[in-house]
């Protein structure tokens, strides 16, 4: 019986969990992890479509940031404008995420936070500028804190499974939006809402400029909520509810934490400020609402936290680098005169190396020795 | 080679990351046709050293050989073609299958029969060694002993000649252990070689042929049980010579603390656990609650914690020590029991997923009971901080700092953190149920001390063992509970093991005396 298997060497590879890794090397793998990626899309790149590596990459960054002086500000200012956009999301999914509460929802989120901020602008523009911007901020939050306490106090009151749940309610918001922007046309029969207040003498609900740029006011609010989350969940005696509700609901319960309030006050919050990157989206980028409002951001938001390990912080360098890639990718599309596919590819690349370089984080590889016996 | 060696294992080594050497250069050899139980505290690599003889690790150095030929074990199917199976602490079956289709489960294309067949060579196998297996029935209809016995069947079906037992007794009925023994004399008579893992000493004695130690990873010796004494083999398991006796100190001014009365409660499925139990809890005394596992002890403790509703007509009343005040527990939420000035801690049976927060350090684990304190929206960790600090250096907790994750640490060093917090609590009744279940003997004793001092402090302590000895030990009187129902109490200085032992599995007829 033995003869059977005693052939057999030791595995060539074995696998082996690590106890930790110090910080430095954890950021050198990740580090080593993009460079690795972009040498693998620069070969794919090159083998597919003959063109040059470097220029790609080069007209990648070209795309985010501009490739002469006069589009320059311009393309890094839109850079930035998206990037606070796929933060803001991020940063509101990040408490329901720390609780385990798998809040895939943004997207509806979102887009009833447009909606009411677009409704505002359009019926309320006689209001005074500030009062206007008042009830726009509340009326997005409160749309979008409506959106997200539906699936908590279904989940709360009879256990329903809360991924389902959010993820339906985007189809509910998607319809919504529809149904508004058919109420809205303008001009008739074109089937969009057009730029809200153009024209006007000033632009009621626009985000005014500040320094001369029309972005910064999203900066500032997006930056003071990523802030004031990452403290609220690190430092808050509601932010360590979430965490404890996170790891253990029994300890939760244990410890005298109403957990059913917990999971409904939090989820207010986490579609409150999704439902705030709705009114920075309408009120301080586009100026109008459609089904593509959203625009798949409340998805990607959701891989942005992930990476990010809920850390607040952390997601303003992983939004910017996902925003990069996206812009570059539809540049060298363009560019190149390849189809948009191959940009995803790049990205997809990227993301893929990124995660993966997780495993060696977390693992290490142990090779089979030279073995001397045998000899 | 010796003829008579079944298996032989050669300077085994095995670590897990870096810090933890679960394996240090272990030699031992398995005889054919014999009982070996491993022996060791937790965490001294018993298991982790068989996994390595069932396929599931892989050792970083060192050989194995099988019938005197070097063998590489890659994986559970090399373990079953070399003849060895193992059953594990958890059961690996299919809970929707029925005893043949387990068996069936997993053979190779080639040996494939029909159900049948598997079904027949199941009843012989049954026959043959005296086991008892419906193979119709389906696993989620059995109760643990019999899924135990639907284990050792497929593994002897498969033809395993060496089986490894991996504490098999800790989930049977005094009872049931004997049976599994009668078992497994059966199959050593018939010439298997059997591994039991275990830590229970008195199990040691009455089963195997001889023992090997295992003590922090290394091999410590192999023993003849019959020169075995449970002092000796103490001695070898923690390496220093051990007190084993159990203090009992005498406490005066005991107080009433509280009355439990009529109190019935459903589990989570809505089946009746606790059935109309009356019982008082004095300060300055440990009661003790005896009972075989799932027969109430669980909801008796959450329903005086404020965790476990209760039905009408029960009452559990708090009586302060202080003020003489009374107070109706039942309907109170963990909050506003605590709001009520009732001291109560309360050590729960899963460690890290009640007690403690598994991915948190030791500081933020400090603060799960407290940190409401204040009227700021920000949580002190200041107080928690140094109570962390406190209880790491009172307790001698084994930790590489007060952030390290709770989960990272050993079960002992776990369970001191949780009963560390509570005690600091200042409790008036500390409950702890199951507190030494998988801990050392130096940290069993530890907690035996501790609880100790709480009685002496004049706190009502109930425990919740297993170990009926420890029972008798500790405690100074022991409530029985049998089937949810209060099936007696009896004094722990004059009781007998039979006698709890008895009360625990039989249920007095009270209603027919009545």
């Amino acid at each position: 019986m033995a003869a059977a298997v005693s052939h057999k060497k030791d595995p060539l590879i074995r696998i082996a969990r690590r106890d930790s890794m110090p910080l430095w090397k954890s950021v050198l793998v990740r580090v080593i992890a993009v460079i690795a990626s972009l040498l693998v899309a620069g070969i794919i790149i090159y083998l597919l479509t003959g063109a040059s590596p470097l220029n790609v990459y080069k007209s990648m960054l070209q795309g985010a940031f501009g490739n002469n002086s006069a589009n320059y500000s311009q393309k890094t200012w839109q850079t930035i404008r998206d990037t606070m956009m796929l933060l803001c999301i991020a940063v509101g999914l990040a408490p329901a995420f720390k609780m385990k509460f798998w809040n895939i929802g943004a997207e509806g989120q979102v887009l009833v936070g447009g909606i009411v901020t677009a409704a505002c602008m359009i019926y309320f523009k006689d209001l005074p500028p500030v009062l206007l911007f008042i009830v726009m901020f509340l009326g997005s939050l409160l749309a979008g804190a409506l959106w997200g306490l539906l699936p908590a106090v279904f989940k709360s009151k009879w256990n329903t499974n809360e991924t389902l749940f959010t993820l339906m309610m985007n189809y509910v918001a998607l319809q919504l939006t529809s149904f508004c922007v058919a109420k809205w046309e303008n001009p008739v029969g074109s089937n969009k809402v057009g730029i809200i207040n153009q024209g006007v003498e000033n632009q009621q609900g626009w985000f005014p400029a500040i320094f001369g740029q029309d972005y910064l006011l999203n900066v500032i609010l997006v930056m003071a909520v990523t802030v004031g989350m990452f403290f609220y969940l690190k430092y808050s005696k509601q932010g360590y509810e979430i965490s404890v509700i996170g790891d253990s609901q029994n300890t939760a319960r244990y410890a005298g934490i109403n957990v059913n309030k917990v999971i409904i006050r939090t989820m207010l919050i986490s579609g409150a400020v999704c439902g705030m990157a709705g009114f920075i989206t309408v009120a301080g980028s586009s100026h109008t609402i459609s089904t593509s409002t959203a625009g798949g951001k409340g998805f990607t938001a959701i891989i942005v936290a992930w990476l990010a390990k809920f850390n607040t912080f952390t997601m303003i360098l992983i939004a910017l680098l996902i925003t990069v890639l996206d812009k570059g990718a539809i540049q060298v599309a363009t560019e190149f005169n390849i189809s948009k596919d191959m940009s995803n590819m790049i990205t997809g690349i990227i993301l893929f190396f990124i995660i993966g370089s997780e495993f060696f984080i977390n693992y290490r590889l142990i090779f089979r020795k030279k073995e001397k016996e045998a000899a | 080679m010796d003829n008579n060696i079944a298996v032989s294992m050669r300077h085994i080594t095995k670590a897990f990351g870096t810090k933890v050497v679960a394996n240090k250069d272990v030699s031992m050899d398995i005889h054919r046709g014999e009982i070996l139980a491993l022996l060791g505290e937790n965490g001294s690599g018993k298991t982790t050293l068989m996994n390595m003889l069932s396929g599931i690790y892989h050792q970083d150095s060192g050989q194995i050989f099988v019938d005197g030929q070097e063998v590489h074990i890659t994986s559970p199917k090399d373990a079953y073609d070399l003849g060895i199976g193992m059953i594990h602490q958890h059961f690996k079956l299919v809970d929707v299958f029925t005893a043949t289709e387990n068996v069936a489960l997993g053979m190779d294309k080639s040996a494939a029969k029909n159900n049948k067949e598997i079904a027949k060579g199941i009843t012989e196998i049954c026959e043959k060694y005296g086991f008892d297996v419906d193979p119709k029935k389906k696993v989620y209809n059995m109760t643990v002993s019999q899924k135990q016995t639907l284990e050792i069947v497929k593994t002897l079906y498969r033809g395993a000649d060496i089986l490894i037992l991996d504490e098999p007794t800790a989930v049977l009925t005094p009872q049931e252990t004997d049976k599994l023994f009668a078992v497994l004399r059966n199959m050593k008579a018939d010439g298997k070689s059997i591994i039991i893992i275990t830590h229970k000493l008195h199990e040691v004695l009455a089963i195997s042929d001889r023992v090997s130690i295992l003590r922090k990873g290394e091999y410590i010796g192999t023993v003849e049980t019959k020169d075995a004494t449970v002092q000796s083999l103490t001695e070898m398991m923690v390496g220093q010579k051990v007190e084993l006796d159990i203090e009992r100190p005498e406490t005066e001014n005991k107080e009433l603390r509280l009355t439990i009365s009529h109190l019935s409660c459903l589990d989570k499925y809505g089946v009746k656990a606790l059935d109309d139990v009356s019982l008082e809890a004095y300060g300055g005394e440990i009661l003790g609650i005896a009972g075989i596992s799932g027969s109430g002890q669980k909801q008796l403790l959450e329903a005086i914690a404020g965790l476990q509703a209760a039905e009408d007509g029960g009452s559990i009343v708090y009586i302060d020590p202080e003020t003489g005040k009374k107070e109706e527990l039942i309907g109170k939420s963990v909050t506003q029991i605590k709001k009520m000035g009732v001291a109560l801690s309360f050590v729960p049976e899963d460690r890290l997923g009640m007690g403690l927060v598994g991915s948190m350090g030791m500081t933020d684990n400090m603060m799960l009971r407290s940190y409401k304190k204040g009227h700021s929206i920000f949580a002190d960790r200041k107080a928690p901080r140094e109570l962390a600090l406190k209880v790491k250096e009172e307790l001698e907790v084994v930790t590489p700092g007060i952030q390290t994750p709770v989960r990272k640490l050993s079960g002992g060093n776990v369970q001191k953190v949780l009963v560390g917090r509570e005690i600091a609590a200042e409790p008036t009744v500390l409950m702890a149920a199951y507190a030494v279940r998988g801990l050392d003997i130096n940290t069993s004793y530890t907690i035996y001390h501790l609880l100790n001092e709480e009685k002496k402090k004049g706190t009502a302590v109930i425990y919740v063992g297993e170990d009926l000895d420890v029972l008798l030990a500790l405690c100074d009187r022991i409530a029985v509970l049998c089937d949810g129902k209060l099936n007696g109490v009896v004094d722990g200085r004059t009781a007998t093991k039979e006698e709890v032992g008895e009360l625990m599995t039989n249920l007095k007829e009270k209603e027919a005396t009545a």
